[in-house]
């Protein structure tokens, strides 16, 4: 390693000043969430729980989506594992960063991983940024505001009694859209993620009230995106 | 749930930190992101109600044009309330 990592004060600063607009944009989504978790059956204990140890929104509204009574654990690790994969690919880019770190604060940091603020620490890391402070500065916050904008969406949840297709739930719909158009590579990516598309489509229609359609249509729009890929090459 | 995700956190440094993917291995995954989210919102907009799709067409815009995350949940909410009430 030619670039010693640093972990400053200032940068942690930054990173927490930063996170502030994150927090705010990312509010409604929470609010929803705890919204929809209420709305589920779940108890403010619960809602808590999941999204202080899971803080995985993405991955909580789908396993939520087929929840059950008791709790469908097995269905729900399993849409923990295929929404929030990506996590796995994420935490070695930021590799160098987290080198800097030792062991027991790297996993740590590791633990409490989401989009922005990995997307906003490569970014800075590929300007030539060398302090993983940013990045832990960045995420505490985003983490507390979560907690916070969760509880209160569940706490509302009763008091606004909502029907279930108010266009207010479509706020959680919108974050995973919007979140396609930062991933768009280009026209390539049209081929695959339409398989993934229509395979969910289909797969959804076989085994209604599961979450596999996305496994299935993940895997398919992968593949598919990989043998053209290798033709091409 | 939490395991899982922790797992899927820390699981994938650690194993990425040993192991070195081939680069077909890494293309492919490289396109998971874009599909799994793909596969979640597709079905979803087709069971929605109508106005939905009002709402992501607005989302799409406001994030294509403004890079912003709240703002663009914010405005796709609001074309697909205006939307519903048509």
């Amino acid at each position: 390693m030619t670039t010693t990592i640093v972990f400053t004060g200032a940068a942690l600063r930054r990173g927490m000043w930063r996170a502030l607009p994150l927090v705010a944009g990312l509010s409604p989504f929470g609010f929803v969430t705890g919204l929809i978790t209420e709305r589920h059956g779940l108890t403010l204990l619960d809602c808590m729980l999941m999204n202080g140890l899971v803080y995985a929104g993405a991955s909580q509204l789908v396993a939520l989506a087929n929840w059950t009574h008791p709790a469908p654990i097995l269905a729900a690790a399993f849409a923990a594992f295929v929404v929030n994969m990506r996590f796995a690919l994420m935490g070695p880019a930021l590799a160098p960063w987290l080198a800097g770190l030792s062991v027991g604060k790297r996993y740590a940091a590791l633990s409490i991983l989401v989009d922005h603020p990995w997307a906003l620490s490569v970014t800075d890391m590929r300007k030539g940024g060398r302090d993983v402070a940013l990045f832990v500065g960045l995420s505490i916050p985003l983490w507390f505001g979560w907690l916070i904008s969760t509880t209160v969406g569940f706490l509302c949840a009763s008091t606004l009694d909502l029907p279930p297709h108010h266009p207010l739930f479509f706020g959680a719909l919108a974050a995973f859209i919007a979140l396609l158009v930062p991933l768009w590579r280009g026209l390539s990516d049209a081929l695959p993620w339409a398989v993934a598309g229509i395979i969910a489509i289909l797969v959804a229609q076989i085994l209604p009230h599961t979450s596999w359609y996305i496994v299935a249509g993940a895997l398919s729009g992968c593949l598919a995106g990989a043998l053209r890929d290798g033709r091409r090459g | 749930m939490a395991l899982v995700t922790l797992l899927c956190r820390c699981g994938g440094y650690f194993v990425f930190s040993r192991i070195s993917p081939s680069p077909r291995l890494r293309m492919a995954l490289a396109h998971m992101p874009g599909c799994i989210f793909a596969a979640y919102v597709v079905p979803a907009l087709l069971t929605g109600p109508a106005h939905n799709w009002a709402g992501a067409a607005a989302t799409l815009a406001a994030m294509a044009i403004f890079r912003n995350l709240g703002l663009s949940i914010a405005a796709g909410v609001a074309a697909t309330w205006i939307a519903s009430l048509a």
